[in-house]
């Protein structure tokens, strides 16, 4: 039904999902000493920076963001820095619930919010790229009749396959494994980026096998 | 006639009752049975041995401790896990392991010195724990988990044992080495050089430590014994495992350190070096498995030790408890009183041979001498104990008197005495050592089992019960007898089946089969009523399959216990469990409104075509409504994650967690030296102690339950705030600092005793007088509503005058609900048609007849609980206030959206992962050492004379939360109905708002989905803490082996079972208080009835 869309979704989740993985290898190839767990922040900016890049442009060269109903610089700036405002407050928020959650308030706020960035440019920034900056519209998108395009579901399915990655990775703090990658954020961040990895492949496959079930209303 | 229905439609409580406490049965039984053949339990004899004891037949006394011993002294080398297998040294191994053959000097020795030195497998009893070990070595008993008469404040040793015989007759006992043995023997010690033993990894501190002062001290000669216990073989097991290089270096230090002794030693003294217990492959501890019991000893001195070379019929393993007596005699002193070892005969020499070199006892002497000593100490500790079979202990007793005659009646005539004598005094020593460890040392594995089944199918039975009440509640009426009374039969048949092939009755299998059979009969009868119920109507085969699909399994509210459980499995998670369950609650309280929201029932619906075309289905509330019960649900969440946030701020600290600090709060007021910071935390508890009674009241007023003056409302009025008054008084007083008043030293420890006291006193009244009264209706005739003044509106009617009074009676309680309302809110409302010829009755606080006891009760139970805690926990029994408030609300809120008459899972988890998140957020830790015993003394400063007080104290004191949460349990339930009115007053017709504000007397209109509803939420709050117990159970079960069981698992089994046990009679409480309100509100419309009528 959808055979088109969802080509296009499987071959700009490939991008993104390529990226991320050149995200990880170039700065180890090119910088000395880098690793995953050994140098952590600066592989989470790395691959934070890439996927809002990738993200951005794929999903601008696409066009799938809603119409805008004016087209002066004036509103398409203002939509710009509504949405930086939004990625920002979406980062506060993100630390505020892994600070409640039970991350150290003080000590390594640096880490927490590093993972927050990592968390926003994985859910909310395509959010922002596939709804625009409308809160109402992201809390609808959230419901089980509230999807109204495949790229609804699939912001669905990555959000919440992300979202829950990032829980998981929670579980191994506690051990006394003494494993490098138990130490914070590098489990739950590791966790996150698994799950949103999951979820682009996860997205257009159930899209793919329910695509006689599902029905969207028209926009 | 509806009137009449109203009044005798009673709801079930029976049966209600009666399932529950089935259900409890069932879970004690099985905890019962698991802990019996877990937990071992052995009685401690606080009785020592003396010289005198110690009297030869025959001669004249002498002193036994005057006489010149065998060896002057003795050095106990102790190797941490020394197991057989590193000892033994094979010649013909090309290729040896790290672990194989690096302590050839036991070898060489051995075979160099055969009549100095020998080499044994040295078996332990399990639990082979360290500490237990070290227990078993020098008591010569066996240790069990739980040694009663050990207090458990210290894990001093309070038997009689060799290091206090030694000390009594005047040894130089050295020892240095794993700090365990400074805690066991505290000041018993000539001189002692504790090394920390805590850091697993850690494989050298203790060793060097010990090398360090090894040689001088033994060349010094300031000592009679020396005692040196190695601990990096055994950490290196924990650490690498056995075979691994870093063992090989071990080992090869150890068998430098032997040689080195060895050389250094001198003509008098005994050498021994042993292991305390083995490990397995892993290089773990703990269990019952050869590789883990069997250690080594090896026996070494410079003079000759053994009457020959080894022989042929050579002991083959020399078990632990025996190096008690041989030790104790080869060195001159008595053994250890409760010892039920026997010595080692290789090493005394036969009888008519000690007029050689050897000096010291002769085999038949030291027989006889264990004998008595074994004898002495069966007849004390059957007096105390009745543990061991008594048709045993005669056949012992007999054994032992023949002997004693026959040894006698040699010795008496100076006879070469036979060597059956010696033969069939051996074969008691270890017959009586067989019993003794057949009772305490072994795990049950059958009794581990059944209590792993019965607990098993209590919990399937839980849930069956939770998910079908409805179908179950109907059939019970007859149904439950029969299983009950096939049950006691069982039980009976195996009682009287033990009489006859025993001799005595084994309580704990009779109930076993009890329960058992009642849980399969009880199984079948339900599966039984679910095949008759889908044969009557179809549509409830779905049922079933529905509940095994992954969907309906893989929900959070599934996942959620399921993980708590299995976080039971793991030590790390059990040492972080407060942090865990706070976790997991918080997941649980942001699923609540992303579910809310996926179902489209969080905002209100937009307009569209769609929806009016009936694409879905129309929501039944209005925008507004909706908007504002989501806001009020947001906002609860927002209180409910701060409280959880801050609850955090009141853990205490296990010691197995490094780098915490244990919160402030916690310490009494009186340690505080600061007097600002005491000031501002007394003033911050007493803020809360205020807004916690503040809080109450506020809400009982809410809702119209202060007006009457029955007893209830009598304690709430004064008994609840006389009672906050008297704990704010307590805490100044106890937080004085002894000093400053000088002069009113009396006064302040007369107010220490009668302050608590007359709190205690004050909640005993007011809860009982809960229980007597409950009502908190305030009934007023109409009459009496016009002489108050024009200022009230006359009571308005449903336009029903042509009904009878019974039937407009029905109507008139919602009617004079809100017209309560309004009178207390002066909130305007839509007038109905007013009529006002007749009298009437008003009834002010009967929507909250049920809710209002059960808070007040709860109220009391918690400042009761507060005064058994310190201080600062007030602030954290505020956030346990907020946090059931938050939780209330957010089930009301989310029933009104979602609607629904029964109580979901998602809430009753919260509720019952709350009270194991108080439990840690009051100072509670599942560790004995944490216990706070300052709560036995609140009240009784001097101390008890009896048990039973101080431990119900105490028991009152680590379980507050758990009793809480179980006895606020049925407000879950009621809670929404409370709140119901809020969302009736939205933009509803008029004629329908009469209807929609019936509240908690909803539940009277329907009882017997009341009473099924009550059923399901306690069994489904029993059904979490039962999958709690029934893991840690299983945690207990599967890991006996694991080095961490005595320590951490052991414990959590404890205090989940006895928190269950409480949580459960609690809960038990809380469903019989509203069973009484039921009764009473029964009674009140009764005594109405007639009033209206005339």
């Amino acid at each position: 039904m959808w055979d088109h869309e969802i080509r296009a979704m499987a071959s700009t989740h490939a991008i993104i999902a390529a990226s991320v993985f050149m995200a990880t290898v170039l700065p180890a190839v090119t910088i000395r000493g880098f690793s995953v767990y050994g140098t952590h922040l600066l592989w989470l900016y790395s691959v934070s920076g890439t996927v809002t890049a990738v993200s951005v442009a794929v999903f601008w060269l696409l066009g799938i963001s809603p119409p805008t109903k004016k087209h002066t610089l004036g509103y398409k700036l203002s939509r710009l820095f509504r949405s930086c405002v939004y990625f920002f407050l979406s980062c506060l928020f993100f630390h505020t619930v892994v600070v409640l959650y039970g991350a150290p308030l003080i000590e390594s706020a640096l880490e927490t919010f590093s993972l927050a960035v990592l968390l926003t440019s994985l859910t909310t920034l395509r959010c922002l790229c596939v709804l625009g900056p409308n809160v109402q519209a992201w809390i609808r998108v959230f419901s089980r009749h509230g999807a109204m395009s495949v790229w609804d579901t699939c912001l669905q399915i990555t959000v919440a396959c992300t979202v829950v990655g990032a829980w998981v990775g929670a579980f191994p703090i506690p051990l006394d494994w003494d494993r490098p990658w138990q130490v914070w954020p590098v489990s739950c961040s590791l966790g996150a980026m698994i799950g949103f990895l999951t979820g682009l492949v996860a997205a257009p496959a159930w899209i793919h096998y329910h695509r006689k079930q599902l029905t969207y209303k028209c926009k | 006639a509806l009137l009449l229905l109203f009044c005798s439609l009673r709801m079930k409580g029976l049966p209600v009752l009666s399932l529950l406490l089935g259900l409890c049965f069932f879970y004690f039984v099985g905890i019962y049975l698991f802990v019996g053949g877990f937990l071992l339990v052995r009685l401690e004899v606080n009785r020592t041995s003396s010289c005198g004891d110690v009297l030869q037949p025959g001669e004249e006394p002498v002193d036994f401790c005057r006489v010149q011993p065998r060896f002057r002294r003795a050095v106990l080398l102790i190797i941490d896990a020394l197991k057989i297998d590193f000892a033994r040294f094979d010649p013909n191994n090309t290729a040896p392991r790290p672990y194989e053959n690096k302590l050839p000097v036991l070898e060489e020795t051995a075979s160099s010195r055969p009549s100095h030195s020998r080499l044994y497998p040295f078996r332990a009893d399990p639990p082979t724990t360290t500490m237990q070990r070290i227990k078993g070595f020098t008591t010569g008993s066996l240790p069990t988990f739980v040694d009663v008469g050990n207090n458990f404040a210290s894990s001093a040793i309070l038997e009689d044992n060799l290091i206090h015989q030694f000390g009594q007759v005047g040894k130089r006992v050295v020892f240095m080495g794993d700090d365990t043995w400074e805690s066991l023997f505290p000041k018993k010690f000539y001189r002692s050089l504790p090394f920390p033993s805590f850091n697993v990894k850690d494989l050298h501190t203790v060793d060097n430590g010990i090398l360090q002062h090894l040689y001088t001290t033994m060349t010094s000669g300031d000592w009679d014994v020396l005692v040196a216990h190695f601990l990096g073989v055994d950490h290196c097991g924990h650490r690498f495992g056995p075979d691994h290089p870093a063992m090989a270096d071990k080992l090869t230090q150890m068998n430098g350190v032997i040689r080195s002794v060895i050389d250094r030693l001198q003509n008098d003294t005994l050498l021994v070096v042993m292991g305390d217990h083995g490990m397995t492959d892993n290089g773990d501890h703990g269990g019952e498995s050869q590789k883990e019991t069997d250690a080594a000893i090896f026996l070494y001195s410079p003079a000759p030790l053994f009457a020959g070379p080894p022989s042929q019929n050579e002991l083959d393993v020399v078990p632990q408890t025996d190096l008690v007596p041989t030790l104790a005699l080869l060195l001159g002193v008595p053994i250890p009183y409760s010892s039920v070892g026997q010595v080692l005969l290789p090493l005394f020499p036969p009888h008519g041979q000690k007029e050689g070199t050897v000096e010291g006892l002769s085999q038949l002497e030291a027989l006889w001498i264990n004998a008595k000593q074994v004898n002495r100490f069966l007849e004390t500790y059957s007096g105390m104990a009745k543990d061991i079979p008594p048709e045993s202990l005669s056949r012992l007793k007999e054994e032992f008197n023949r002997l004693s005659s026959e040894y006698l009646t040699t010795v008496r005539f100076g006879r070469s005495p036979s060597p059956e004598l010696a033969a069939s005094l051996q074969a008691y020593l270890t017959s009586v050592r067989d019993t003794c460890r057949a009772t305490w040392a072994r795990f049950n594995p059958v009794k581990m089992a059944a209590g792993l089944a019965i607990l098993a199918f209590a919990c399937v039975l839980c849930f069956i019960l939770s998910e079908f009440s409805i179908d179950l509640l109907r059939e019970t009426g007859p149904g439950l007898k029969v299983p009950v009374i096939m049950a006691l039969t069982a039980g009976g048949c195996v009682a009287v089946g033990q009489l006859l092939t025993q001799g005595y009755i084994e309580v704990a299998w009779s109930l076993a089969a009890v329960a058992l059979t009642s849980q399969l009969l009880f199984l079948w009868t339900a599966s039984r009523c679910r095949t008759t119920a889908v044969a009557k109507n179809g549509t409830k085969t779905q049922k079933w399959a529905r509940c095994l699909t992954a969907r309906y399994l893989l929900i959070p509210p599934v996942v959620i216990p399921l993980l708590r459980c299995a976080s039971l499995l793991s030590d790390s998670y059990v040492i972080a469990e407060g942090r865990v369950v706070t976790f997991l609650m918080f997941s649980l309280a942001l699923y609540i409104p992303i579910h809310l929201n996926w179902d489209g029932l969080l905002l209100p619906p937009i307009h569209d075509p769609l929806k009016s075309a009936g694409l879905l289905p129309s929501p039944g509330l209005s925008p507004s409504t909706v908007r504002k019960e989501s806001s009020t649900l947001l906002a609860c969440i927002g209180l409910l994650v701060g409280s959880l946030y801050l609850s955090l701020s009141f853990h205490g600290c296990r010691e197995e967690q490094g780098f915490c600090q244990p919160s402030p709060f916690l310490s009494p007021l009186s340690r505080l030296q600061d007097s600002q910071l005491k000031n501002l935390h007394y003033v911050l508890s007493i803020f809360s102690l205020g807004l916690w009674t503040y809080l109450l009241r506020r809400c009982l007023r809410h809702y119209g339950n202060l007006n009457s003056s029955g007893g209830t409302v009598f304690t709430a009025r004064w008994i609840l705030p006389l009672l906050s008054m008297c704990l704010g008084l307590h805490w100044a007083v106890s937080a004085t600092p002894e000093d400053s008043f000088r002069n009113l030293a009396e006064l302040i420890s007369l107010a220490q005793l009668a302050l608590p006291r007359a709190a205690f006193c004050l909640l005993g009244l007011g809860l009982v007088l809960i229980w007597l009264d409950p009502l908190t209706v305030f009934v007023k005739t109409r009459a009496a509503t016009s002489t108050r003044g024009s200022s009230l509106s006359p009571p308005r009617y449903r336009a029903s005058t042509g009904i009878s009074p019974q039937a407009e009676l029905h109507h008139l309680i919602p009617q004079i609900y809100q017209r309560m309302r309004r009178s207390l809110n002066d909130g305007e409302m839509s007038r109905v048609s007013e009529v006002d010829s007749r009298p009437a009755v008003e009834a002010y606080g009967l929507g909250t007849v049920y809710s209002a006891p059960l808070l007040l009760f709860c109220g009391l139970l918690g400042i009761g609980l507060l005064l058994l805690h310190p201080e600062g926990m007030a602030l954290s029994f505020l956030l346990l206030l907020l946090e059931m408030g938050a939780l209330l609300h957010i089930q009301a809120s989310s029933t009104t959206l979602s609607g629904g008459f029964y109580v979901p899972w998602t809430p009753i988890v919260m509720w019952s992962f709350a009270a194991t998140q108080f439990f840690h957020a009051t100072g509670h830790l599942p560790t004995f050492p944490s216990i706070q015993w300052g709560a036995a003394f609140v009240g009784f400063p001097d101390g008890h004379t009896g048990t039973i007080l101080p431990a119900s104290l105490v028991t009152l004191n680590t379980f507050a939360s758990h009793i809480l949460f179980a006895v606020s349990c049925p407000l879950l339930l009621f809670w929404p109905l409370v709140c119901e009115v809020r969302g009736s007053r939205g933009g509803r017709a008029c004629g329908e708002e009469g209807e929609d504000a019936v509240m908690e007397m909803r539940l009277r209109e329907n009882p017997k989905q009341f009473s099924s509803a009550l059923l399901q939420l306690s069994t489904r709050y029993l059904f979490i803490h039962g999958a709690q117990v029934f893991a840690s159970v299983c945690a207990a079960a599967i890991l006996r082996r694991h080095l961490m069981v005595w320590k951490v698992f052991a414990p959590k089994l404890m205090f989940e079972a006895s928190g269950f046990l409480v949580s459960s009679l609690s809960l038990l409480i809380g469903v019989t208080l509203v069973l009484r309100v039921d009764i009473a509100v029964g009674h009140w419309f009764k005594r109405i009835i007639p009033d209206t009528s005339r």
